[in-house]
């Protein structure tokens, strides 16, 4: 390689290194408040010592705890449990829920903390995972009984 | 080793190579795009969850995934152009550039008719959709940096830095869901793991992202053709070819 297209070929690598370790140490300066979501262990034991307060608006993500989902049966106000791995978290919502949204599945929900593990909720999106399969695999394998809307009987 | 790319750094060369691939290419991506996309969205079983909402994975992943490997044809030829300082390579970048844009569009707006019926919203501000919109604002900034020069040479030196910059970002999108807390969920093929797809619903996934890929260097072939037209308008050769094909 003749020295001049050396001395170019230094000068971009340099650039794109300099840049990027900027990029990186921005990153990492900015790493918790990328992070879209709180998990409920983070809301009562904290993240990275510190506690979010009482009234602040936050947004949560974990499961919804099989059993704990109980709705109101004039309006559509609901209530249901969120845990990750340790303390579980309750949220309020009133509103339409999204399609996905089922005992065990993972929720992200948007709200006030009005109590050190309880959130009124304005939002709830579902967070699907990356698996895809026919339903006839899934009641295979996870014992998932897909039942078409319409062929749901009545109260749920 | 790289002796037979040489005369490529000639447009004339590079225009021809581009008129034999070209018929390839279009016919490959037709075959192979409407095979993937009819196998995928009308015969592929419906998913679990999700039912026949997921079928649009067959457009939002292939195109998610190539506008990342087009954003790093696109580097690698401006990196070309700025090293050895060859003229076809910055302009087959620009070449490149509007096409990823497009198909970054494509992943985008997929992506959003996806979330609304699933997750409940069109668009949320989370690590990987934010990274790939920036990406699509990387595509833009190239082609904007690229027409703000009217002296080309210098255009192109400056839209390469741009576009090699950029693909800093490529890496972060990628492992923007196992870094941070995201709605959007982890990755399905592309990891070392087996992929967490039923084998019935990949075949047709990776015979649509074949297609795409197809397609998108079919019309990159024409787009780079139209560049070197345009660049070198007042070169005998391609007096020649134009006289030529008027008398036809």
């Amino acid at each position: 390689m003749n020295p001049r297209r050396q001395k170019r070929l230094v000068a971009v690598s340099a650039v794109v290194l300099v840049v990027a370790g900027a990029v990186g140490l921005m990153l990492y300066a900015l790493n918790e408040n990328i992070d879209l979501f709180y998990t409920p262990s983070e809301i009562v034991e904290g993240k990275q010592g510190q506690l979010p307060k009482v009234g602040q608006r936050l947004r949560i993500g974990g499961m919804v705890v099989p059993g704990t989902v109980a709705r109101d049966q004039k309006s559509l106000a609901v209530s249901f449990d969120l845990i990750d791995t340790g303390p579980v978290v309750t949220v309020s919502y009133k509103g339409i829920l999204p399609d996905l949204f089922r005992e065990g599945q993972g929720i992200v929900a948007t709200g006030v903390l009005t109590e050190a593990n309880y959130i009124v909720a304005d939002e709830v999106l579902a967070k699907h995972d990356e698996e895809y399969m026919p339903p006839e695999l899934a009641e295979k394998m996870k014992g998932i009984k897909h039942v078409k809307p319409q062929n749901l009987g009545g109260t749920d | 080793m790289w002796k037979w790319l040489h005369p490529y750094a000639k447009t004339d060369a590079t225009f021809r190579l581009c008129q034999v691939l070209l018929p390839w290419f279009s016919i490959s991506a037709l075959l192979t795009l409407s095979l993937g996309l009819v196998w995928g969205l009308a015969f592929a079983p419906s998913d679990y969850q999700q039912g026949d909402s997921f079928r649009i994975i067959y457009i939002h992943v292939p195109s998610a995934i190539l506008s990342m490997s087009t954003y790093f044809a696109m580097a690698v030829a401006a990196f070309i152009g700025l090293v050895w300082q060859i003229r076809t390579a910055h302009m087959a970048m620009i070449a490149i550039a509007p096409v990823g844009a497009v198909i970054t569009f494509i992943a985008l707006f997929t992506g959003a008719a996806w979330g609304k019926p699933m997750w409940g919203t069109w668009w949320v501000w989370d690590a990987r959709l934010t990274s790939e919109l920036i990406l699509l604002f990387l595509y833009l900034g190239v082609m904007a940096l690229y027409n703000a020069f009217d002296d080309k040479i210098q255009a192109g030196k400056a839209a390469g830095v741009m576009a090699i910059v950029g693909v800093i970002n490529l890496p972060i999108i990628h492992y923007s869901v196992e870094w941070w807390n995201t709605l959007h969920q982890g990755a399905t093929i592309s990891k070392f793991d087996k992929p967490s797809i039923a084998p019935e619903m990949l075949w047709p996934l990776l015979i649509s992202m074949l297609g795409m890929g197809l397609f998108i260097g079919a019309v990159t072939l024409v787009k780079l053709q139209n560049e070197i037209l345009r660049r070198e308008i007042n070169r005998p050769w391609v007096i020649t070819l134009l006289t030529s094909e008027e008398t036809k």
